[in-house]
């Protein structure tokens, strides 16, 4: 519609002016508003967002020329074989497996504390519950784990406290097993796990207390006067209606876990994760096919998930 | 015998709010027994009571005799129809009937089996598939009556189960309700806040008032003598008669409640008023009438000839239906 066009039906409505005409003309096209809000936020996710996502997909099928090392731009799954050989396929391994485990653990440690946020804190204890969640977010990322790598090394204050308690015999033997173990706890993939579940615990924590604040407590009452005792309730009806919230927590602390190349690289053994292949397939080898590669191997990963979250039933109370 | 339900100086307190205070009470079993008042006078917390939500501050809850004060919820004879009935959003109707069967480790069929039988009996045959969201508000009610009764209950009790329904429902509901409780032979605990619906249903009523009972009885007993002006006013629509009319006509200076039916226009006439207004409830109408001593309500059978808005009347009842109480809350 032209302007001219508009201000005359200002005019005629009587109404002031241009944005008096805007208004009307939202008033009577909702969704032209809708449009103009969602345009911008749209071109960035379409362009930007996906575009990006969509050359790195391409990058993926094409290969390097190991002579030359130029890049080859022939269509092919030359690279993505690549990502099965062992070497490659180790990193993969451990990266999914670490993720796993970070995401079930913050499971267990985020349920009982959002359960306490979404049903017992009120007033000053829920504004204190919000504060210390998400104060470690308030803090620069590389502090937190520079300050974990103190806390975790073997002059540091865990080791300290665990010889005063006389327990340093356990933490040897559990740093001596393979996989696991180390020289000591910040260089070991306990360290590394331990501060994955820490730096990504706030994202599994909101979640689930938003999806547990949903569920009606008329429902846990319902299920304790059919019989049910506690943890029946939580099996039967807590857990299942909260489900949404840990896929969403877990979406976040697993793909997370996934994508870091930071965390691994301070804290733990030598052996790479995929970040890490990433970062250095990019940067110092210049292979940016392999990179590529291995950049989609979490995008499928978390597809697969979805899906398979989605086909147990884990949206159907949403 | 037994009491079906026992409460002995049951009090609950929320700090210092006293949501239950002193109560005591009897229900007998495969007694309709309804609780009513109005919101915030503890009905539905000696519900809660009942099934063990709530644990009593003072006093003793007995179910069948057992005491119940160390019985969690899920241990105890009884279940609860809620208010929001409660269904389970993941589970489809069949799997929210056979939850508690499920709970107490009932085998698969077993339990789906019976499940069935209990949604006949609500007349839901074939529902089992749906989810509770794809049902109507009646339907939810009979689900969740369903999911109650299929455990067998000692004692079924029941929060508001009509309030969310529309009147013409809410009235087939009633009468279906009174009927399975008595062919079932059940003890029914009701909580509502709607007098029609208590006097209608219940075999016997409490009235609750600020967190106790101001009259227990059939439901003819509360509607004819009411022993308070709280009950008066609360339970059906009766003229309270203030102290000075009262003792002009009995030589007493009480509170007198007389229902507007029992008024009739002909005859020696006690006061004299004026009609201010008409209302056509149907079967009878209904007068408000102007006195000096306040107005009164006169229910005349709608045949009945009808003096004009403006005439002046002459009220007449017999003395006996005069019924004097006390000025409590």
């Amino acid at each position: 519609m032209s302007t001219a066009a508009l201000s005359t039906l200002a005019s005629a409505r009587g109404t002031g002016g241009f944005t008096g005409a805007l208004s009307d003309l939202f008033w009577r096209r909702p969704r032209f508003l809708l449009f103009l809000l969602l345009l911008p936020p749209l071109l960035w996710l379409g362009i930007i967002y996906l575009g990006s996502l969509f050359a790195l997909l391409l990058q993926s099928f094409f290969s390097i020329d190991e002579f030359s090392g130029l890049i080859d731009r022939t269509f092919t799954l030359r690279t993505y074989a690549q990502l099965f050989q062992p070497a490659n396929y180790d990193i993969i391994l451990r990266t999914v497996v670490m993720a796993m485990l970070v995401t079930l653990a913050s499971v267990a440690v985020a349920f009982p504390i959002a359960y306490y946020a979404a049903r017992y804190a009120k007033g000053a204890a829920k504004a204190f519950f919000y504060v210390a969640v998400t104060l470690p977010l308030w803090s620069s990322y590389l502090v937190k784990i520079y300050a974990w790598k103190l806390i975790l090394a073997k002059e540091g204050i865990l080791t300290w406290g665990l010889g005063k308690l006389g327990l340093l015999p356990l933490l040897d033997a559990w740093l001596s097993l393979p996989m696991v173990g180390g020289n000591s706890l910040s260089l070991s993939a306990t360290g590394t796990f331990i501060v994955f579940v820490y730096v990504w615990l706030p994202f599994m924590i909101l979640p689930i207390q938003a999806a547990i604040e949903r569920v009606p407590p008329s429902l846990m009452e319902a299920s304790a006067d059919l019989g049910a005792d506690a943890g029946q309730a939580f099996r039967t009806v807590l857990l299942p209606l909260a489900l949404p919230g840990v896929i969403a927590g877990s979406i976040f602390t697993f793909s997370l876990t996934l994508g870091d190349y930071i965390i691994p690289q301070i804290i733990g053994t030598s052996r790479l994760f995929i970040g890490q292949a990433v970062y250095a397939q990019q940067g110092t080898a210049g292979n940016v096919p392999l990179a590529a590669a291995f950049t989609v191997v979490p995008v499928v990963i978390m597809g697969i998930y979805l899906w398979a979250a989605r086909r147990m039933g884990a949206f159907d109370a949403l | 015998m037994t009491a079906a339900v026992s409460f002995q100086n049951v009090s609950r307190h929320f700090g210092t709010v006293r949501a239950v205070d002193d109560v005591s009470l009897d229900v007998r079993p495969g007694e309709f027994f309804a609780m009513l008042g109005p919101s915030g006078s503890g009905k539905t917390t000696c519900l809660r009571l009942i099934a063990g939500f709530e644990r009593p501050t003072g006093g003793t809850v007995s179910i069948f005799g057992e005491r119940m004060d160390t019985v969690p919820p899920y241990r105890r004879p009884v279940n609860t129809v809620f208010q929001d009935y409660a269904l389970f959003p993941h589970l489809d109707v069949l799997g929210n009937v056979a939850y508690g069967l499920m709970v107490k480790g009932v085998n698969r069929a077993t339990r789906e089996a019976r499940a069935r039988e209990a949604l006949a009996l609500v007349r839901l045959d074939g529902f089992g598939a749906r989810r509770p969201a794809q049902l109507s508000g009646g339907q939810r009610q009979r689900v969740a009556l369903a999911r109650a009764l299929v455990n067998e209950p000692k004692v079924l009790l029941l929060d508001e189960p009509l309030g969310a329904l529309d009147l013409k429902l809410r009235e087939s509901m009633q009468e279906e309700l009174k009927l399975l409780q008595r062919s079932l032979g059940l003890t029914f605990v009701f909580v509502t806040h709607d007098q029609g619906e208590a006097l209608s249903m219940a075999d016997r009523v409490a009235v609750f008032n600020e967190g106790r009972i101001v009259q227990a009885g059939t439901p003819e007993e509360i509607y004819e003598r009411p022993a308070t002006r709280f009950v008066a006013d609360f339970v059906g629509s009766s003229n309270v008669l203030a102290p000075p009319l009262v003792e002009s006509l009995t030589g007493q200076h009480r509170f007198a409640s007389l229902r507007p039916e029992k008024i009739v226009l002909s005859g020696a006439g006690a006061i004299a008023g004026e009609v201010r207004s008409h209302a056509f409830l149907g079967a009878t109408r209904r007068l408000l009438v102007q006195t000096p001593q306040g107005a009164l309500h006169v229910t005349l059978p709608s045949g009945a000839a009808l003096p004009p808005v403006g005439t002046s009347v002459t009220l007449h009842w017999s003395p006996a239906d005069l019924h004097l109480m006390e000025d409590a809350r």
